[in-house]
């Protein structure tokens, strides 16, 4: 016969369960711990309780859900796709890569006026931002202005980690791969010679973007100086230190660059690219009218069927046009009403014949 | 701690679990370096006093080593045994991947985490326990003995004993190693020893010297003293020994009894000295320290099953991801080159694709977490806690709390349905009287009241007076006087039964003061019969291993002992052969009656016509054993929750029967008891078919409607089985069962037999009684429960999947091969009913929860999968995923799984039905499991389409993009937490403050993390760690989130609110029920309405209740469309005006017409 030998038991000289062996109190402490008398809610799940759930819930999404459609609906937004694959489209001409700088101009109405500020997007299709390789193809330390990151950059960045010998700042696909069309807007007014629409280039990133991810090296030289010793992405023309003219919105954090750098999550995305400022309380910021918009086409897509569109967008306190978010909450909560009809009266039917039940047992 | 099971070699998981104290110290300088490893030994020689000479063979020493590691060891030798599980090397395998550049999905810390955390948990359990053992060894290897060093004795270590040393042990003292036994202060070289700690016998056991060594009283002799002893080698057989001494030219023969083994200590022995033969790992005792079987449960079995099925459909979610991966790669991934090249080693959108397998297979790894296994074992082990905590499980008499001593069958005490139950000591308390006993064919022992009527149990006269006796026991009763006239008047028949019971038997005796005799038994009847005949002027007063001294009527008389042929199980009887004084012969003999009878001569009746083949029948004794407290009641409880309960006797069929009324096993109201006594296999299958036969036709009779109303409605409730089972009882005997065990006839037994309600099998053998489990485990799937107290339940206790020890009379050995402890058999109920039925609750709820989370938190992935280019991008930040099941979900479903209670416990007991979904395995199947996953899988598909839906087109209110992957990733992880939360707080059904703090905890913790996570301080230190900066309070400041993640938990959690609230108003389960009720009966505390209604269905429910062995649960059941409110109600008016138990109680005892008091009356002659 195995036992299981304890040389402890042999210490203490007895088995653990020999009959008044030890002298120890052995009875279990009375705490309501020890013996699972701890106090407890025990919620269950009566028709008191679930089928009021189910009414209020419905009675809240439905206002909400109508109150985001209505507002989502009062959004004025306007989309112009200037990818170029119709033949018949201005920008055509650009999809070939000898025209070299392309530019296109695209018309177009606005039946009605937008008020407030508006946002100008770019939105690309089939652009696989989220991909696994493309996300992490990218150095935050470069990008926070560490100075041996920046002359040294992650292995994340091949093979757009060094170029001709030098190391390329920023480094990685990200950057590599950044959108550089511009568009211009301009209002064809009444006037003889159009109006061009001023567009505002800062203020369209995240502010912890702007001032804590991304800084520019350190140091007291020039932007050229402190980027010394470092080449700019293969498919750059300019240096990071030329994106823009203006210092504050130029290398690491410029804003065009930083908005680009955080990556969409889905292949079909938009991204913010100028801000149309509301002049007055009088005159709304974009009136309704013939625009047109100008593009300097550098951005190829058409090689993986991409798209590009330029958007045009009013905002509200949700954010732009989402007619998906309304429509939900006004389902749900139609669902859960109804749900609660139909529980009620399973719930009422059965009380009924139960109760003659209940009579006859 | 935890292992991928589907392995069955899980032999770090600790069959038994002993609660480790906190005890600071190291391991430093406990470096005792014992002798391991030497070629088997053919056969052992040692000379005594002759170190050199024994040095040669290279012997152990005595030095015992039970640990495993020491602290330059720990390291490596605990993790090669960590990654002998396929668990831990299969996380292992993963880290590897991570590593891989092009196939890292992942971070590598995401598995690190986990997997260094649970390594590290083990080691430190691993290195507690270890430490433990190496305390206990320095203690034992310390301990100091005497020996017998250049002719003076000397204070040594034990660890420093060598074979061939003569070590002197004292009163009291533990043998320190196997010794041969050389002399002692005793006269004969007798000594006494005490077994409790080899086989947990207390009994005092005698052992002795050979003659030629006895002599060697004085130290300077047994310095000269240079015998060889030639024996076996090491062996872990306690009870057989064999070896020759040779000593002066001579050679003698050693027996077991020329031995003490170490672990025995020496009792009522001044001193005695002992040659070492055998020390350290080779003592008996170490040799039998061999692990116990393991044990499993089903659900553990039915989690292996799952866990391999979900791998698989991990590999087929990788295949599909990987094909898909291809595909994209060669249609999209090609051309999109000019943006992302492909790696520089990915030649071929294949390669590509079986390198995203790869990838897949890391971040889909989190299906099957690490944590699973680590939490079901600590679930376990808290529910193992509670047993052992339980003051209602305690028995204050014996001051024994119950003990769960293995951890890791808990939820199976939730499932059980066959009870195999031993008799003596377990239904009954094992305490013995000597009630009867027939002497000449006058029976003595009725009591009877002055007018000579046979009298009532209370109103006994006054007790034997036994004054002429200066030796008696005073706690012995007996009430009919004319047994001691028949003694004093000389009767030669009566003197001659007294003498053989003062004669026949292993007791030893202890006489503190003169006329103060304390008698050592080996079985509590073996007691019973010797002090009966003491305090009938036979008392048995010392013994020596040749003779023995009885004062026969105030006179001494010394018998020679010439042999004694000692009870066995086998043999069922002991004989002693004695010469009187006046050198008459005699053989005297008792034991089981089937047994004597069969020897006895022809002419029994004509007692005393003495020949030479046969045995002289003197008489019958009759020992009554009363039945422990409780015992009925529990029994009419666990059939009445379809437990069927199996008695397996080594008692006769007449005893087991009456035990068997009197714990209301069988009742009067049963249709028939078929009895199986057959000798011939063929008797004995007709005697089964017969039964079958019978209640074949009584089902169908009922069946056709012949009989009464009430029992064709309730027939009509039940199958034909259950019906059939309702009314019958079988009983089978020994040997009868012998040839229903073999195997052309177990079936048809076993088919018999579970028909039947109850089963007594009687005069059955230990093996018999495994048998008979082994049998009902292959062929009925269901969970078998072994309870018993005495070493011949061992086997029985062993072969269930559960095995009870009542720790008892009768030493502990039952106790040592349980997996479960306690000292009442009423405590059975509570195990099964509240303990087990709790924790198989709590261990599905904890599965399918945990299921449900896992698969609900990876199978997004699998979707973002086809709008990633099928890159294995995960959808979360990696931080998230590493801390998801090992922070953020692991303790509110460890609460819920250590600390859930759907009923009070004492409903439990009130409504056994509600053990049922545990036998049926309802609660945690394949098909539950399927339902899991599907609500996964669907929790899955919204949490990450509907922020798809949301997020597409949308921007902030900022006008900045909303959809970019971090604020995604936050978004998704928030809902995710959220809805699990709100998932585990509706499975929650009871909600203490720890559940409460455990879920808004981990909310809390949560939301405290990601902010940490994204803040500036971390990103600062770590740019490339920490990309998240500023996420959190950018994100979730957008009332779009909140919008989204309130839709998605609303649009998750809706329908399971939905079904289960139809369910229960349409299906409830019994539990729902007498949940409802309990709400109800609150809230109706103060209204006295309905008192009218309830006076009259009160009675008539328990009546009907008890009558068909069926709860009030069954009722509930029955009426499918009662509502709930109404059956509440009805409930309620039930059971407030009468305890059911009581009413139980009461009808049983009406029904049983009392044949038979509340006693067991085995027949001994």
């Amino acid at each position: 016969m195995a036992m299981n030998y304890n040389a402890k038991d042999e210490v203490d000289g007895g088995p653990p369960c020999a009959p008044g062996a030890t002298a120890k109190n052995r009875r279990p402490d009375n705490t309501a711990f020890k013996q699972q008398r701890l106090p407890a809610w025990q919620p269950i799940l009566t028709a008191g309780t679930v089928l009021p759930t189910f009414f209020i819930i419905g009675l809240i999404f439905i206002p909400i859900g109508i109150g985001i459609f209505v507002t989502s609906n009062n959004i004025r937004e306007i989309e112009i796709d200037y990818t170029g694959t119709d033949p018949s489209s201005p920008c055509n001409k650009c999809l070939s890569p000898n025209v070299t700088p392309c530019i296109c101009t695209i018309n177009f109405t606005l039946e009605q006026s937008f008020e407030g500020n508006v946002f100008m997007y770019y939105g690309l299709s089939n652009f696989y931002q989220n991909h696994r390789r493309y996300v992490k193809s990218r150095d935050d330390s470069q990008l926070n202005g560490d100075s041996g990151a920046l002359l040294n950059p992650s292995k994340e960045c091949e093979p757009y980690r060094r170029n001709e010998d030098k190391p390329i700042a920023p480094c990685g696909a990200i950057a590599n791969s950044m959108f550089n069309d511009t568009l211009e807007l301009f209002l064809v007014g009444n006037e003889s010679y159009p109006t061009p629409i001023p567009l505002k280039k800062k203020g369209i990133a995240w502010w912890t973007d702007k001032n804590v991810k991304f800084r520019n090296p350190p140091g007291d030289q020039s932007l050229e100086e402190r980027f010394k010793g470092t080449t700019n992405p293969v498919n750059w023309v300019k240096p990071v230190y030329m994106l823009d003219s203006e210092p504050d919105n130029n290398g690491f954090i410029n804003e065009d660059f930083i908005v680009w750098m955080r990556t969409a999550a889905l292949p079909t995305f938009r991204k913010l690219y100028r801000l149309i400022e509301r002049k007055s309380d009088l005159h709304p910021t974009l009136p309704a009218g013939r625009y047109y918009l100008n593009i300097t086409y550098n951005y190829p897509v058409h090689s993986f069927d991409g798209r590009k569109r330029m958007i045009l967008s009013t905002i509200s306190w949700m954010g732009g046009k989402n007619p998906f978010l309304g429509i939900a909450y006004i389902a749900i909560g139609s669902i859960s009403f109804l749900l609660g009809v139909v529980l009620l009266v399973i719930n009422h039917k059965y009380r009924n014949s139960s109760n003659t039940a209940d009579i006859t047992i | 701690m935890k292992g991928y099971p589907w392995l069955s070699d899980l032999t770090h998981m600790s069959p038994s679990c002993r609660v480790s104290h906190g005890i600071a110290g190291t391991l430093l300088g406990e470096m005792a370096l014992c002798a391991q490893k030497r070629p088997p030994e053919e056969e052992r020689r040692a000379r005594a006093n002759d170190r050199e000479y024994n040095e040669k063979f290279q012997y152990a020493s005595n030095c015992i080593k039970t640990s495993k590691y020491n602290i330059l060891t720990f390291l490596p030798v605990n993790l090669f045994e960590q990654f002998q599980e396929v668990a831990n090397t299969y996380f292992l395998f993963l880290l590897i991947l991570q590593l891989i550049p092009q196939v890292s999905s992942l971070s590598w810390f995401t598995t690190i985490v986990p997997l260094v955390l649970v390594l590290a948990i083990t080691a430190v359990k691993d290195a507690t326990d270890d430490y433990f053992r190496h305390k206990s060894d320095n203690q034992v290897n310390n301990r100091q003995s005497q020996v017998l060093i250049n002719g003076s004795l000397q204070q040594e270590q034990w660890m420093n004993v060598c074979v061939g040393d003569i070590i002197k042990l004292e009163n009291n003292q533990f043998v320190a190693a196997d010794l041969l036994l050389l002399c002692s202060s005793e006269p004969h070289g007798l000594c006494y020893i005490e077994t409790a700690e080899l086989d947990g016998e207390t009994n005092m056991k005698v052992r002795q010297a050979i003659p030629v060594t006895s002599e060697l009283g004085d130290i300077s002799r047994l310095a000269k003293f240079d015998g060889e002893v030639v024996c076996e080698p090491p062996n872990n057989k306690l009870d057989k020994f064999s070896g020759t001494l040779y000593w002066k030219e001579s050679k003698f023969p050693l027996s077991n009894q020329n031995m003490l083994l170490r672990g025995c200590v020496l009792r009522n022995t001044e001193w005695c000295f002992g040659l070492v033969v055998f020390a350290g790992p080779d003592t008996k005792l170490m040799q039998n320290s061999g692990r116990t079987k393991f044990k499993r449960t089903s659900i553990d079995r039915l989690m292996n099953t799952l866990v391999l099925w979900i791998f698989g459909f991990l590999v087929c979610m990788g295949v599909i991801l990987a094909i898909g991966n291809a595909i994209w790669e060669h249609e999209v991934g090609t051309r999109f080159q000019v943006y992302l090249p492909w790696d520089e080693a990915v030649n071929s959108a294949f390669f590509s694709g079986f390198l995203s397998f790869w990838s897949y297979i890391i971040i889909l790894n989190t299906v099957v977490p690490i944590s699973l296994y680590v939490s079901v074992e600590v679930i376990r082990l808290g529910h193992s806690y509670f047993i052992n905590w339980d003051k209602k499980m305690f028995c204050a008499k014996k001051r024994t709390p119950a003990e769960a001593r293995t951890t890791t069958l808990n939820e199976e005490l939730g499932q059980v349905e066959y009870v195999f139950s031993d008799k003596t000591g377990t239904l009954t308390q094992n305490i013995m009287v000597f009630s009867k006993c027939s002497i000449s064919g006058h029976s003595y022992g009725d009591v009877f009241d002055v007018l000579g009527h046979k009298a009532e149990l209370g109103e006994r006269p006054e007790p034997v007076d036994f004054s002429f006796n200066p030796l008696a026991d005073k706690k012995f009763l007996f009430w009919d006087s004319t047994l001691l006239e028949a003694v004093k008047m000389g009767d030669p028949h009566t003197h001659e039964f007294f003498r053989l019971l003062s004669l026949c038997h292993t007791v030893m005796s202890e006489e503190k003061n003169e006329g103060e005799l304390y008698y050592k038994a080996q079985s509590p009847d073996e007691g019973a019969l010797v002090t009966a005949a003491r305090n009938f002027g036979f008392v048995f007063r010392s013994r020596t291993p040749k003779t023995i001294t009885v004062h026969e009527m105030g006179t001494a008389v010394t018998y020679q002992l010439l042999a004694i042929l000692d009870f066995n199980n086998i043999r069922k009887r002991m004989s002693v052969i004695v010469r009187n004084p006046e050198g008459r012969i005699r053989l005297y003999c008792k034991g089981a009656d089937t047994l004597l009878l069969d020897r006895l001569h022809p002419s029994t009746p004509e007692l005393l016509s003495t020949t030479t083949d046969h045995l002289n029948l003197l008489g019958a004794t009759a020992i009554e054993d009363k039945l422990q407290q409780g015992v009925p009641e529990t029994i009419a409880l666990l059939t009445l929750a379809n437990i069927k309960i199996w008695v397996l006797t080594g008692d006769k069929q007449e005893t087991a029967v009456n035990i068997g009324y009197s714990c209301k096993m069988l009742t009067d109201d049963m249709t028939e008891v078929f009895v199986v006594t057959g000798h011939t296999v063929l008797e004995v299958r007709e005697e089964l078919r017969k039964a079958r036969e019978k209640m074949m036709d009584a089902s169908h009779s009922v069946g056709n409607g012949f009989t009464c109303q009430e029992r064709r409605s309730s027939a009509k409730l039940t199958s034909v089985l259950e019906a059939v089972a309702g009314e019958y009882a079988l009983v089978i005997n020994g040997h009868s069962l012998a040839h229903a065990l073999e195997a052309d006839m177990e079936l048809e037994f076993l088919e018999t037999a579970c028909a039947c309600k109850a089963v007594i099998c009687c005069r059955v053998t230990p093996l018999q009684k495994a048998q008979v489990v082994e049998l009902v485990k292959k062929h009925k799937k269901a969970v078998t429960l072994a309870i018993g107290d005495g070493a011949n339940d061992v086997s029985m206790i062993k072969t269930a999947h559960i095995g009870v020890g009542i720790s008892g009379q009768e030493g502990i050995q039952a106790v040592l091969a349980s997996d479960y402890s306690f000292s009442q058999f009423k405590f059975l109920q509570r195990l099964l009913l509240v303990h087990g039925r709790w924790s198989y609750l709590r261990m599905c709820k904890f599965l399918c929860y945990f299921f449900y989370k896992n698969f609900a938190f990876t199978m997004v992935h699998f979707w973002f999968g086809f709008f990633c280019g099928f890159s294995a991008q995960t959808v979360y930040d990696q931080y998230f995923i590493t801390l998801y099941n090992i922070v953020y979900t692991s303790l509110p479903v460890l609460a819920m799984g250590v600390f859930d209670q759907d009923v009070p416990e004492q409903r439990s007991m009130e409504y056994p039905k509600l053990y049922e979904p545990g036998q049926l395995n309802l609660l945690f199947n394949k098909r539950q499991f399927f339902i899991c996953i599907a609500r996964g899988i669907y929790t899955s598909v919204l949490m990450f389409f509907i922020p798809y839906g949301v997020f597409a087109e949308a921007t902030r209110d900022d006008g900045t993009q909303l959809a970019d992957y971090q604020s995604f990733a936050v978004t998704v992880a928030t809902s995710l937490v959220i809805v699990v939360s709100v998932q585990i707080g509706l499975d929650t059904g009871y909600w203490t403050a720890i559940n409460h703090f455990f879920i808004w905890g981990s909310l809390a913790v949560y939301f405290a993390i990601l902010f940490a996570m994204h803040s500036n301080g971390l990103f600062d230190m770590f740019p490339n760690q920490f990309r998240f900066v500023g996420n959190a309070q950018n994100t979730l400041a957008q009332p779009t989130v909140w919008l989204t993640i309130t839709l998605t938990t609303v649009v998750c959690i809706m329908p399971v609110v939905a079904f289960r609230f139809l369910k229960l108003s349409l299906k409830p389960d019994l539990s729902d029920t007498v949940r409802y009720t309990q709400l109800v009966r609150k809230k109706q505390k103060a209204q006295h309405r309905c008192l009218r209604r309830v006076g009259r269905t009160s009675s008539r429910r328990s009546g009907y209740a008890f009558s068909h062995q069926e709860g009030f649960g069954e009722l509930i059941m029955s009426g499918k469309n009662m509502r709930l409110s109404s059956l509440a109600l009805a409930s309620f008016a039930t059971r407030s005006s009468s305890n059911w138990i009581e009413s139980l109680r009461r009808k049983k005892s009406d029904s049983a017409s009392s044949p038979c008091s509340a006693a067991d009356k085995p027949l001994k002659e």
